[in-house]
């Protein structure tokens, strides 16, 4: 089954999705994740989304479930590389994606993540 | 009305093509308002190009129905034509003259050579007076149609001038607003922001409404939405230059700005942000 590979960066994890997520892709990946978190006992998370032309509702409102998830098992989520059609287009749907915190790439995400709370 | 030609038209075109462009010609230069030599060389350029493709379309064709395919060429010539008189600044009535000054030689020349027939000269005369009606009509209609690209390009051009993005320091972006802010302008506003953020990768920009003369209910959603869309992308926005009146008004209004950072003046913001990338500003004792 097609999967999202997740790569543990010390104590991040890095999610880079590079193919268009469709819902059970995204349900998948929400399983995973929480799975490795716990297992990597993840500080934090950085889902990369560069590579995306297309965010629909259903996958906002999966990011914004996977960062709530993460709060709960004490690891913060940073969303990374958003592009610019991308958010006009979220803001369009009244999406503002609350209680996630975003970054411009994968570096300041890091920087944002290592920064004390 | 029969668009079929009789073929006198075609005759008398041919034959006297030279009488007929220099009628054409003086007649066209004595209604000008605005006579130069370099005006008038083109003119005459245009209209030895205009004769031979008309004689052609009328032979080819065999008809005066201007939409037909024969008669491409020439409203191709007569649309250059109108396109170029825009760009010089001429009047409608004087683009469409260039086609109706040449009815006045035409009928002359018809008149001599049909003399001898009045039934038919009446029937080529009416029928050649509408084939240049329709032609005249064209130039008119194309003068507005490049007017209105002219129009719709000036537009697009103030739009762009309008909102520049301009880099105040490394990683800070400053993005000074002028004018009414409506959807189409706030589209072009978010766009060359958030692109301009991706290109310098700064973290924090600063929009500058100090050139926004009024701020509604609308204007504030327009300001909120494009600080959410930079806020996705990983950048934080400052609204700065917010006068007195306006923030009377935001208030009033109900406008909540309570999860954007506002200052008074572009100066302030401006610490704001070197704060936020950790430089900072000071005086040099003199």
């Amino acid at each position: 089954m097609e999967r999202i590979p997740i790569l543990k960066m010390g104590d991040l994890l890095l999610v880079t999705i590079q193919v268009d997520m469709h819902d059970r892709l995204a349900m998948t990946l929400q399983d995973d994740l929480t799975a490795r978190i716990v297992k990597d006992r993840a500080r934090g998370v950085l889902i990369d989304i560069s590579a995306l032309d297309i965010v629909d509702s259903f996958i906002g409102r999966m990011i914004s479930n996977t960062a709530a998830m993460a709060r709960v098992l004490d690891a913060r989520t940073v969303l990374v590389g958003m592009q610019p059609a991308v958010a006009i287009t979220l803001v369009e749907l009244g999406l503002t994606l609350h209680g996630v915190r975003t970054a411009l790439n994968v570096e300041q995400g890091v920087k944002l993540l290592q920064r004390p709370e | 009305m029969s668009l079929a030609t009789t073929g006198h038209l075609a005759r008398i075109l041919t034959e006297h093509q030279d009488a007929l462009l220099e009628g054409w010609l003086n007649g066209m230069l004595s209604r000008m308002v605005r006579r130069d030599k370099a005006a008038e060389a083109e003119m005459r350029q245009q209209a030895m190009r205009f004769v031979p493709q008309l004689i052609k379309a009328l032979d080819k064709g065999g008809s005066y129905d201007i939409d037909s395919a024969s008669w491409t060429d020439v409203r191709h010539l007569l649309q250059d034509i109108s396109a170029s008189r825009v760009r010089q600044g001429y009047t409608p009535t004087e683009t469409a003259l260039f086609i109706f000054s040449l009815k006045e030689p035409l009928f002359g020349l018809l008149r001599t050579a049909m003399a001898g027939d009045p039934a038919a000269l009446a029937t080529e005369v009416a029928e050649t007076g509408m084939l240049f009606d329709r032609l005249g009509l064209l130039t008119v209609e194309e003068y507005q149609k490049s007017r209105e690209a002219v129009i719709l390009r000036q537009q697009q051009e103030l739009l762009e001038l309008s909102t520049p993005v301009v880099q105040l320091w490394k990683d800070v972006l400053a993005l000074p607003l002028i004018g009414t802010l409506d959807s189409a302008r706030t589209q072009v506003v978010m766009e060359n922001l958030l692109q301009k953020i991706i290109e310098t990768s700064a973290s924090i920009a600063i929009i500058d409404i100090t050139g926004v003369p009024t701020v509604d209910t609308l204007v504030a959603q327009h300001l909120l939405k494009t600080v959410a869309a930079a806020r996705l992308m990983g950048a934080d926005c400052i609204i700065s230059g917010i006068r007195p009146q306006i923030a009377q008004t935001i208030v009033h209004l109900g406008v909540n700005l309570e999860d954007v950072i506002t200052k008074a003046t572009l100066a302030d913001a401006f610490l704001v942000a070197l704060k936020r990338v950790g430089a900072s500003v000071t005086a040099i004792a003199a």
